[in-house]
Protein backbone atom coordinates (compact mmCIF):
# COMPACT_ATOMS: atom_id res chain seq x y z
CA UNK A 1 0.00 0.00 0.00
CA UNK A 2 1.02 3.59 -0.52
CA UNK A 3 2.23 5.56 2.49
CA UNK A 4 -0.20 8.35 3.40
CA UNK A 5 1.02 11.65 2.03
CA UNK A 6 2.86 10.10 -0.91
CA UNK A 7 -0.18 9.64 -3.16
CA UNK A 8 0.10 10.76 -6.76
CA UNK A 9 -2.20 13.22 -8.50
CA UNK A 10 -3.72 12.53 -11.87
CA UNK A 11 -3.40 15.28 -14.50
CA UNK A 12 -7.00 16.27 -13.59
CA UNK A 13 -6.48 16.80 -9.86
CA UNK A 14 -6.88 20.58 -10.07
CA UNK A 15 -10.11 20.14 -12.05
CA UNK A 16 -11.54 17.85 -9.38
CA UNK A 17 -10.79 20.35 -6.65
CA UNK A 18 -12.17 23.24 -8.73
CA UNK A 19 -15.41 21.29 -9.35
CA UNK A 20 -15.95 20.50 -5.66
CA UNK A 21 -14.68 16.91 -5.69
CA UNK A 22 -14.25 15.30 -2.25
CA UNK A 23 -10.71 13.98 -2.55
CA UNK A 24 -9.65 10.63 -1.05
CA UNK A 25 -6.60 8.39 -1.47
CA UNK A 26 -7.28 5.41 -3.71
CA UNK A 27 -4.78 2.92 -5.17
CA UNK A 28 -1.94 5.35 -4.57
CA UNK A 29 -3.73 8.33 -6.16
CA UNK A 30 -5.72 11.27 -4.87
CA UNK A 31 -9.10 11.04 -6.59
CA UNK A 32 -12.63 12.36 -6.01
CA UNK A 33 -14.92 9.91 -4.22
CA UNK A 34 -17.82 12.17 -5.17
CA UNK A 35 -18.66 15.72 -6.22
CA UNK A 36 -21.30 17.93 -4.65
CA UNK A 37 -24.16 16.03 -6.32
CA UNK A 38 -23.34 12.96 -4.20
CA UNK A 39 -23.02 9.27 -4.98
CA UNK A 40 -26.71 8.58 -5.61
CA UNK A 41 -27.28 11.40 -8.10
CA UNK A 42 -23.99 10.66 -9.84
CA UNK A 43 -25.00 6.99 -10.11
CA UNK A 44 -28.43 7.86 -11.50
CA UNK A 45 -26.91 10.27 -14.04
CA UNK A 46 -24.91 7.37 -15.53
CA UNK A 47 -27.97 5.09 -15.60
CA UNK A 48 -30.21 7.74 -17.17
CA UNK A 49 -28.03 10.28 -18.98
CA UNK A 50 -24.26 10.50 -19.00
CA UNK A 51 -21.41 10.73 -16.48
CA UNK A 52 -17.73 11.64 -16.79
CA UNK A 53 -15.05 9.89 -14.71
CA UNK A 54 -11.31 10.49 -14.40
CA UNK A 55 -9.74 7.05 -14.55
CA UNK A 56 -6.22 8.26 -15.30
CA UNK A 57 -4.92 6.19 -12.39
CA UNK A 58 -5.32 3.05 -14.53
CA UNK A 59 -2.03 1.70 -15.90
CA UNK A 60 -1.18 1.14 -19.56
CA UNK A 61 1.52 -1.20 -20.83
CA UNK A 62 2.50 -1.35 -24.51
CA UNK A 63 3.60 -4.66 -26.12
CA UNK A 64 5.39 -4.37 -29.48
CA UNK A 65 7.30 -6.77 -31.69
CA UNK A 66 7.04 -10.08 -33.53
CA UNK A 67 6.54 -11.98 -30.26
CA UNK A 68 4.13 -9.52 -28.61
CA UNK A 69 1.14 -11.79 -29.24
CA UNK A 70 3.00 -14.89 -28.05
CA UNK A 71 3.87 -13.12 -24.80
CA UNK A 72 0.26 -12.03 -24.25
CA UNK A 73 -0.97 -15.54 -25.03
CA UNK A 74 1.33 -16.95 -22.37
CA UNK A 75 0.56 -14.24 -19.76
CA UNK A 76 -3.22 -14.30 -20.09
CA UNK A 77 -5.75 -17.12 -19.84
CA UNK A 78 -8.17 -15.72 -22.43
CA UNK A 79 -7.40 -16.40 -26.11
CA UNK A 80 -6.02 -13.52 -28.17
CA UNK A 81 -5.22 -15.53 -31.31
CA UNK A 82 -8.64 -14.61 -32.67
CA UNK A 83 -8.64 -10.96 -31.62
CA UNK A 84 -8.88 -8.61 -34.59
CA UNK A 85 -7.29 -5.19 -35.05
CA UNK A 86 -9.39 -2.52 -33.36
CA UNK A 87 -10.92 -4.91 -30.85
CA UNK A 88 -10.60 -5.20 -27.08
CA UNK A 89 -10.67 -8.34 -24.93
CA UNK A 90 -10.77 -8.85 -21.16
CA UNK A 91 -8.71 -11.44 -19.30
CA UNK A 92 -7.51 -12.39 -15.86
CA UNK A 93 -3.69 -12.67 -15.58
CA UNK A 94 -2.74 -15.67 -13.43
CA UNK A 95 0.17 -16.77 -11.30
CA UNK A 96 1.55 -20.32 -11.54
CA UNK A 97 -0.87 -21.41 -8.80
CA UNK A 98 -3.86 -20.25 -10.85
CA UNK A 99 -4.53 -17.23 -8.59
CA UNK A 100 -5.32 -13.87 -10.15
CA UNK A 101 -2.44 -11.35 -10.36
CA UNK A 102 -4.70 -8.80 -12.03
CA UNK A 103 -7.54 -8.51 -14.53
CA UNK A 104 -6.78 -6.55 -17.65
CA UNK A 105 -8.05 -5.31 -21.00
CA UNK A 106 -5.94 -5.84 -24.11
CA UNK A 107 -6.33 -3.59 -27.16
CA UNK A 108 -5.06 -4.90 -30.48
CA UNK A 109 -3.67 -2.18 -32.72
CA UNK A 110 -2.00 -4.61 -35.13
CA UNK A 111 -0.49 -8.10 -35.29
CA UNK A 112 2.63 -6.80 -33.52
CA UNK A 113 1.22 -4.03 -31.29
CA UNK A 114 -1.03 -4.30 -28.21
CA UNK A 115 -1.98 -2.11 -25.27
CA UNK A 116 -2.68 -3.77 -21.92
CA UNK A 117 -4.72 -1.73 -19.42
CA UNK A 118 -4.14 -2.75 -15.79
CA UNK A 119 -5.42 -1.76 -12.35
CA UNK A 120 -3.54 1.13 -10.74
CA UNK A 121 -2.87 -0.72 -7.50
CA UNK A 122 -1.34 -3.66 -9.40
CA UNK A 123 0.65 -1.78 -12.01
CA UNK A 124 4.15 -2.27 -10.59
CA UNK A 125 3.47 -5.89 -9.62
CA UNK A 126 2.11 -6.55 -13.12
CA UNK A 127 5.03 -4.93 -14.93
CA UNK A 128 7.54 -6.88 -12.82
CA UNK A 129 5.70 -10.11 -13.62
CA UNK A 130 5.42 -9.31 -17.34
CA UNK A 131 9.12 -8.48 -17.58
CA UNK A 132 10.14 -11.57 -15.63
CA UNK A 133 8.14 -13.78 -17.99
CA UNK A 134 9.03 -11.94 -21.20
CA UNK A 135 10.60 -13.93 -24.04
CA UNK A 136 11.56 -13.50 -27.71
CA UNK A 137 11.26 -10.23 -29.60
CA UNK A 138 8.77 -8.19 -27.59
CA UNK A 139 9.27 -4.69 -26.23
CA UNK A 140 7.26 -3.99 -23.08
CA UNK A 141 6.84 -0.35 -22.08
CA UNK A 142 4.91 1.06 -19.12
CA UNK A 143 3.38 4.24 -20.58
CA UNK A 144 0.93 4.87 -17.69
CA UNK A 145 2.41 8.21 -16.73
CA UNK A 146 2.21 9.56 -20.28
CA UNK A 147 -1.53 9.04 -20.56
CA UNK A 148 -4.77 10.26 -19.07
CA UNK A 149 -7.98 8.26 -19.28
CA UNK A 150 -11.52 9.60 -19.11
CA UNK A 151 -14.64 7.44 -19.03
CA UNK A 152 -17.79 8.88 -20.61
CA UNK A 153 -20.55 6.53 -19.53
CA UNK A 154 -24.30 6.30 -19.89
CA UNK A 155 -27.07 6.01 -22.49
CA UNK A 156 -26.37 9.52 -23.80
CA UNK A 157 -22.58 9.08 -24.09
CA UNK A 158 -22.73 8.48 -27.83
CA UNK A 159 -24.95 11.53 -28.37
CA UNK A 160 -22.35 13.67 -26.57
CA UNK A 161 -19.55 12.32 -28.76
CA UNK A 162 -21.61 12.87 -31.90
CA UNK A 163 -21.44 16.61 -31.30
CA UNK A 164 -17.61 16.34 -31.38
CA UNK A 165 -16.73 13.50 -33.74
CA UNK A 166 -18.07 12.35 -37.16
CA UNK A 167 -20.34 9.31 -36.76
CA UNK A 168 -17.98 7.00 -38.68
CA UNK A 169 -15.20 7.71 -36.15
CA UNK A 170 -17.28 6.47 -33.22
CA UNK A 171 -16.70 2.75 -32.56
CA UNK A 172 -20.05 1.00 -32.98
CA UNK A 173 -19.39 -2.42 -31.47
CA UNK A 174 -18.96 -2.85 -27.74
CA UNK A 175 -15.32 -3.70 -26.97
CA UNK A 176 -14.00 -2.07 -30.15
CA UNK A 177 -11.83 1.04 -30.54
CA UNK A 178 -10.34 3.50 -33.00
CA UNK A 179 -6.67 4.28 -32.28
CA UNK A 180 -6.77 7.96 -33.16
CA UNK A 181 -9.82 10.17 -33.29
CA UNK A 182 -9.81 13.97 -33.03
CA UNK A 183 -12.08 15.00 -30.13
CA UNK A 184 -12.27 18.78 -30.10
CA UNK A 185 -8.88 18.86 -31.82
CA UNK A 186 -7.29 16.49 -29.29
CA UNK A 187 -6.00 13.13 -30.54
CA UNK A 188 -7.68 10.37 -28.53
CA UNK A 189 -7.83 6.57 -28.52
CA UNK A 190 -11.60 6.11 -28.49
CA UNK A 191 -12.82 2.84 -27.01
CA UNK A 192 -16.38 1.60 -26.52
CA UNK A 193 -15.78 0.04 -23.12
CA UNK A 194 -16.54 0.77 -19.48
CA UNK A 195 -17.05 -0.38 -15.95
CA UNK A 196 -20.58 0.79 -15.22
CA UNK A 197 -22.95 -1.68 -16.88
CA UNK A 198 -24.06 1.07 -19.28
CA UNK A 199 -23.09 1.88 -22.82
CA UNK A 200 -20.14 4.22 -22.87
CA UNK A 201 -16.64 5.09 -23.94
CA UNK A 202 -13.17 5.31 -22.52
CA UNK A 203 -10.87 7.97 -23.98
CA UNK A 204 -7.09 7.79 -23.71
CA UNK A 205 -5.04 10.90 -24.49
CA UNK A 206 -1.68 12.40 -23.69
CA UNK A 207 -1.49 13.45 -20.03
CA UNK A 208 -0.73 17.08 -20.94
CA UNK A 209 -4.01 17.28 -22.86
CA UNK A 210 -6.12 15.90 -20.01
CA UNK A 211 -7.52 19.25 -18.87
CA UNK A 212 -8.38 20.38 -22.40
CA UNK A 213 -10.15 17.06 -23.10
CA UNK A 214 -12.00 17.26 -19.78
CA UNK A 215 -13.24 20.77 -20.66
CA UNK A 216 -14.29 19.73 -24.18
CA UNK A 217 -16.32 16.79 -22.84
CA UNK A 218 -17.90 18.83 -20.03
CA UNK A 219 -19.03 21.53 -22.47
CA UNK A 220 -20.34 19.03 -25.03
CA UNK A 221 -22.11 17.06 -22.32
CA UNK A 222 -23.85 19.93 -20.62
CA UNK A 223 -26.98 19.91 -22.84
CA UNK A 224 -27.30 16.17 -22.14
CA UNK A 225 -27.16 16.52 -18.36
CA UNK A 226 -23.56 15.34 -18.04
CA UNK A 227 -22.61 14.76 -14.40
CA UNK A 228 -19.06 14.60 -13.05
CA UNK A 229 -18.72 11.27 -11.26
CA UNK A 230 -16.41 10.02 -8.53
CA UNK A 231 -15.13 6.68 -7.29
CA UNK A 232 -18.17 6.18 -5.05
CA UNK A 233 -20.62 5.72 -7.89
CA UNK A 234 -18.00 3.92 -9.98
CA UNK A 235 -18.18 1.26 -7.27
CA UNK A 236 -21.99 1.15 -6.98
CA UNK A 237 -22.35 1.05 -10.77
CA UNK A 238 -19.88 -1.81 -11.23
CA UNK A 239 -21.42 -3.59 -8.25
CA UNK A 240 -24.92 -3.53 -9.77
CA UNK A 241 -23.44 -4.84 -13.01
CA UNK A 242 -21.63 -7.54 -10.93
CA UNK A 243 -18.31 -6.61 -12.50
CA UNK A 244 -15.58 -8.06 -10.30
CA UNK A 245 -13.11 -5.70 -8.64
CA UNK A 246 -9.55 -6.79 -8.07
CA UNK A 247 -8.76 -7.15 -4.36
CA UNK A 248 -12.42 -7.93 -3.65
CA UNK A 249 -13.90 -10.66 -5.84
CA UNK A 250 -10.43 -11.96 -6.69
CA UNK A 251 -6.80 -11.80 -5.65
CA UNK A 252 -3.64 -13.89 -5.80
CA UNK A 253 -5.34 -16.69 -3.84
CA UNK A 254 -8.60 -16.90 -5.80
CA UNK A 255 -8.80 -18.63 -9.19
CA UNK A 256 -10.85 -17.13 -12.04
CA UNK A 257 -12.99 -20.29 -12.06
CA UNK A 258 -13.90 -19.77 -8.40
CA UNK A 259 -14.90 -16.17 -8.92
CA UNK A 260 -17.10 -16.86 -11.91
CA UNK A 261 -14.76 -15.80 -14.70
CA UNK A 262 -14.61 -19.21 -16.38
CA UNK A 263 -15.87 -17.65 -19.60
CA UNK A 264 -12.50 -15.87 -19.87
CA UNK A 265 -10.39 -18.97 -19.18
CA UNK A 266 -9.56 -20.92 -22.34
CA UNK A 267 -8.22 -24.20 -20.99
CA UNK A 268 -8.09 -25.52 -24.56
CA UNK A 269 -5.31 -23.02 -25.32
CA UNK A 270 -2.04 -25.04 -25.48
CA UNK A 271 -0.35 -23.15 -22.66
CA UNK A 272 -0.63 -20.15 -20.39
CA UNK A 273 0.69 -19.39 -16.92
CA UNK A 274 -1.60 -21.01 -14.35
CA UNK A 275 -3.16 -23.54 -16.73
CA UNK A 276 -1.62 -26.64 -15.13
CA UNK A 277 -2.69 -25.51 -11.65
CA UNK A 278 -6.27 -24.92 -12.81
CA UNK A 279 -6.40 -28.34 -14.49
CA UNK A 280 -4.96 -30.02 -11.38
CA UNK A 281 -7.45 -28.27 -9.11
CA UNK A 282 -10.43 -29.60 -11.07
CA UNK A 283 -13.92 -28.33 -10.35
CA UNK A 284 -13.81 -25.09 -8.33
CA UNK A 285 -14.54 -25.53 -4.63
CA UNK A 286 -15.83 -21.99 -4.20
CA UNK A 287 -18.27 -19.89 -6.17
CA UNK A 288 -19.12 -16.20 -6.42
CA UNK A 289 -22.75 -15.51 -5.61
CA UNK A 290 -25.02 -12.48 -5.53
CA UNK A 291 -26.93 -11.76 -2.32
CA UNK A 292 -29.93 -9.55 -1.77
CA UNK A 293 -30.49 -8.59 1.83
CA UNK A 294 -33.90 -9.62 3.17
CA UNK A 295 -33.43 -8.41 6.74
CA UNK A 296 -32.53 -4.84 7.65
CA UNK A 297 -28.87 -4.11 7.14
CA UNK A 298 -26.12 -3.46 4.64
CA UNK A 299 -23.47 -6.12 4.13
CA UNK A 300 -20.00 -4.71 3.49
CA UNK A 301 -16.89 -6.61 2.38
CA UNK A 302 -15.41 -9.44 4.49
CA UNK A 303 -18.58 -10.18 6.48
CA UNK A 304 -19.10 -13.88 7.34
CA UNK A 305 -21.77 -15.77 5.39
CA UNK A 306 -23.63 -18.73 6.91
CA UNK A 307 -25.93 -21.47 5.69
CA UNK A 308 -27.78 -22.14 8.93
CA UNK A 309 -24.99 -22.49 11.49
CA UNK A 310 -22.30 -23.46 8.96
CA UNK A 311 -19.92 -20.72 7.91
CA UNK A 312 -19.59 -21.13 4.13
CA UNK A 313 -17.60 -18.05 3.12
CA UNK A 314 -17.56 -14.29 3.22
CA UNK A 315 -18.77 -11.26 1.33
CA UNK A 316 -16.31 -9.72 -1.14
CA UNK A 317 -18.16 -6.45 -1.82
CA UNK A 318 -21.36 -5.03 -0.48
CA UNK A 319 -23.20 -1.76 -0.29
CA UNK A 320 -26.54 -0.09 -0.76
CA UNK A 321 -26.90 0.30 -4.52
CA UNK A 322 -29.05 3.17 -5.78
CA UNK A 323 -30.92 1.10 -8.39
CA UNK A 324 -31.21 -2.28 -6.62
CA UNK A 325 -30.89 -1.55 -2.88
CA UNK A 326 -28.71 -3.44 -0.37
CA UNK A 327 -26.81 -6.21 -2.15
CA UNK A 328 -23.51 -8.04 -1.79
CA UNK A 329 -21.29 -10.45 -3.65
CA UNK A 330 -19.71 -13.32 -1.75
CA UNK A 331 -17.31 -16.20 -2.25
CA UNK A 332 -18.85 -19.31 -0.72
CA UNK A 333 -18.44 -23.09 -0.77
CA UNK A 334 -19.48 -24.30 -4.21
CA UNK A 335 -22.53 -26.38 -3.12
CA UNK A 336 -24.20 -23.20 -1.85
CA UNK A 337 -24.74 -21.28 -5.09
CA UNK A 338 -28.30 -22.08 -6.08
CA UNK A 339 -30.43 -19.02 -6.74
CA UNK A 340 -33.18 -18.74 -4.14
CA UNK A 341 -31.11 -20.27 -1.31
CA UNK A 342 -31.61 -18.48 2.01
CA UNK A 343 -28.35 -17.56 3.75
CA UNK A 344 -27.32 -15.35 6.66
CA UNK A 345 -24.79 -12.52 6.66
CA UNK A 346 -23.28 -11.51 9.98
CA UNK A 347 -23.32 -7.71 10.08
CA UNK A 348 -21.27 -6.47 13.04
CA UNK A 349 -22.51 -9.28 15.28
CA UNK A 350 -26.10 -9.33 13.97
CA UNK A 351 -27.37 -12.22 11.85
CA UNK A 352 -29.27 -10.78 8.89
CA UNK A 353 -31.18 -12.89 6.35
CA UNK A 354 -30.18 -12.77 2.69
CA UNK A 355 -31.14 -14.64 -0.46
CA UNK A 356 -29.02 -15.76 -3.40
CA UNK A 357 -30.13 -13.88 -6.51
CA UNK A 358 -28.83 -14.08 -10.09
CA UNK A 359 -25.92 -11.91 -11.18
CA UNK A 360 -25.80 -9.24 -12.45
CA UNK A 361 -28.12 -7.37 -10.11
CA UNK A 362 -28.75 -4.89 -12.90
CA UNK A 363 -28.59 -5.32 -16.68
CA UNK A 364 -29.29 -2.49 -19.08
CA UNK A 365 -32.01 -2.87 -21.67
CA UNK A 366 -30.31 -3.54 -25.00
CA UNK B 1 -23.41 24.90 6.13
CA UNK B 2 -26.30 25.65 8.43
CA UNK B 3 -25.75 25.79 12.19
CA UNK B 4 -28.89 26.57 14.18
CA UNK B 5 -28.59 28.92 17.13
CA UNK B 6 -31.44 27.33 19.10
CA UNK B 7 -29.51 24.21 20.16
CA UNK B 8 -26.23 22.79 21.45
CA UNK B 9 -23.67 20.60 19.73
CA UNK B 10 -21.31 17.77 20.65
CA UNK B 11 -17.78 17.46 19.31
CA UNK B 12 -18.89 14.28 17.52
CA UNK B 13 -21.42 16.40 15.51
CA UNK B 14 -24.71 15.55 17.19
CA UNK B 15 -27.12 18.36 18.01
CA UNK B 16 -29.17 18.52 21.25
CA UNK B 17 -32.31 20.58 21.69
CA UNK B 18 -33.45 20.76 25.32
CA UNK B 19 -37.16 21.05 26.09
CA UNK B 20 -36.35 21.36 29.77
CA UNK B 21 -33.55 20.28 32.13
CA UNK B 22 -34.24 16.55 31.76
CA UNK B 23 -35.72 16.15 28.28
CA UNK B 24 -34.03 16.73 24.91
CA UNK B 25 -34.16 15.78 21.24
CA UNK B 26 -30.98 14.58 19.52
CA UNK B 27 -30.02 14.63 15.85
CA UNK B 28 -27.09 14.97 13.45
CA UNK B 29 -25.71 18.34 12.41
CA UNK B 30 -25.85 19.64 8.87
CA UNK B 31 -22.04 19.45 8.83
CA UNK B 32 -22.20 15.76 9.79
CA UNK B 33 -24.70 14.84 7.09
CA UNK B 34 -22.66 16.69 4.49
CA UNK B 35 -19.47 14.89 5.51
CA UNK B 36 -21.22 11.50 5.57
CA UNK B 37 -22.80 11.88 2.13
CA UNK B 38 -26.00 10.24 0.94
CA UNK B 39 -27.40 8.26 3.87
CA UNK B 40 -29.09 4.98 2.99
CA UNK B 41 -29.56 3.26 6.33
CA UNK B 42 -30.26 4.19 9.96
CA UNK B 43 -30.21 1.99 13.06
CA UNK B 44 -31.96 3.48 16.09
CA UNK B 45 -32.28 2.25 19.69
CA UNK B 46 -35.64 1.17 21.14
CA UNK B 47 -37.91 3.22 23.34
CA UNK B 48 -36.94 2.51 26.95
CA UNK B 49 -33.25 1.89 26.14
CA UNK B 50 -30.68 3.71 28.25
CA UNK B 51 -28.23 5.97 26.44
CA UNK B 52 -24.96 7.14 27.99
CA UNK B 53 -22.81 10.18 27.30
CA UNK B 54 -20.07 9.37 24.80
CA UNK B 55 -21.38 5.89 24.02
CA UNK B 56 -22.79 4.85 20.66
CA UNK B 57 -26.58 4.56 20.55
CA UNK B 58 -27.29 4.50 16.82
CA UNK B 59 -25.52 4.17 13.51
CA UNK B 60 -26.01 5.57 10.06
CA UNK B 61 -24.68 4.24 6.80
CA UNK B 62 -23.88 6.05 3.62
CA UNK B 63 -23.29 4.24 0.35
CA UNK B 64 -19.64 3.97 1.32
CA UNK B 65 -19.39 3.53 5.08
CA UNK B 66 -20.93 2.96 8.50
CA UNK B 67 -20.69 5.69 11.14
CA UNK B 68 -21.53 5.38 14.82
CA UNK B 69 -23.58 8.08 16.51
CA UNK B 70 -22.60 8.96 20.08
CA UNK B 71 -25.00 10.08 22.74
CA UNK B 72 -24.48 13.63 24.00
CA UNK B 73 -26.54 12.90 27.13
CA UNK B 74 -27.29 10.12 29.62
CA UNK B 75 -30.95 9.22 29.95
CA UNK B 76 -33.78 7.04 28.69
CA UNK B 77 -35.07 6.90 25.12
CA UNK B 78 -38.62 8.30 25.17
CA UNK B 79 -39.26 8.24 21.42
CA UNK B 80 -37.51 7.39 18.17
CA UNK B 81 -38.06 8.94 14.76
CA UNK B 82 -39.38 5.82 13.05
CA UNK B 83 -39.90 7.65 9.76
CA UNK B 84 -36.11 7.71 9.33
CA UNK B 85 -35.96 3.92 9.12
CA UNK B 86 -37.66 4.05 5.74
CA UNK B 87 -36.32 7.44 4.66
CA UNK B 88 -32.78 7.96 5.96
CA UNK B 89 -32.17 10.56 3.25
CA UNK B 90 -34.40 12.90 5.29
CA UNK B 91 -31.27 13.56 7.39
CA UNK B 92 -29.46 14.82 4.28
CA UNK B 93 -32.42 16.95 3.28
CA UNK B 94 -33.21 18.48 6.68
CA UNK B 95 -30.65 17.64 9.35
CA UNK B 96 -32.32 19.81 12.00
CA UNK B 97 -35.83 18.53 11.34
CA UNK B 98 -34.80 14.88 11.09
CA UNK B 99 -34.34 14.14 14.79
CA UNK B 100 -33.12 10.68 15.80
CA UNK B 101 -34.33 10.20 19.37
CA UNK B 102 -36.04 12.01 22.20
CA UNK B 103 -34.33 11.37 25.56
CA UNK B 104 -35.96 11.86 29.00
CA UNK B 105 -34.79 11.49 32.60
CA UNK B 106 -31.48 13.08 31.59
CA UNK B 107 -28.98 12.78 34.43
CA UNK B 108 -25.75 13.81 32.67
CA UNK B 109 -24.62 15.88 29.69
CA UNK B 110 -21.40 15.74 27.71
CA UNK B 111 -19.30 18.78 26.87
CA UNK B 112 -21.75 20.65 24.67
CA UNK B 113 -21.00 23.73 22.58
CA UNK B 114 -23.17 26.62 21.53
CA UNK B 115 -23.58 27.42 17.84
CA UNK B 116 -20.63 29.84 17.73
CA UNK B 117 -18.23 27.36 19.30
CA UNK B 118 -19.50 24.59 17.03
CA UNK B 119 -19.10 26.78 13.97
CA UNK B 120 -15.49 27.39 14.98
CA UNK B 121 -14.95 23.62 15.27
CA UNK B 122 -16.33 22.91 11.81
CA UNK B 123 -14.23 25.66 10.26
CA UNK B 124 -10.96 24.34 11.68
Amino acid sequence: MTEPGTELKTPLYAKHVAHGGKIVPFAGYLLPVQYEAGVIREHQAVRENVGLFDVSHMGEVLFEGPDALANIQRLLCNDYATLQDGRVRYSPMLNAQGGVIDDVLVYRYAQEKYLMVVNAANRHKDVAHILAERFGQADVTDISDQLCQLALQGPKAEAVLRTLVPAEQIPQKYYSFIPEVQVGGIPVLLSRTGYTGEDGFELYAKAEQAEALFDVLCAAGEPFGLQLCGLGCRDTLRMEAAMPLYGHEMDDTVTPLETGLGHYVKLDKPSFIGREALLAAGEPKRARIGLKMIGRGIAREHFPVYAGERRIGQTTSGTHCPTVGPVAMALVEAPYQTVGTQLVVEIRGQRVAAEIVPLPFYARKK
Amino acid sequence: MEIKNDRLYAESHEWVLFENETTATVGLSDFAQSELGDLVFVNLPQVGDTVTVGETFADVESVKAVSDIYSPVTGTVAAINEALLDAPQTINEDAYGAWLVKVENITAKGALMDAAAYRALTEK
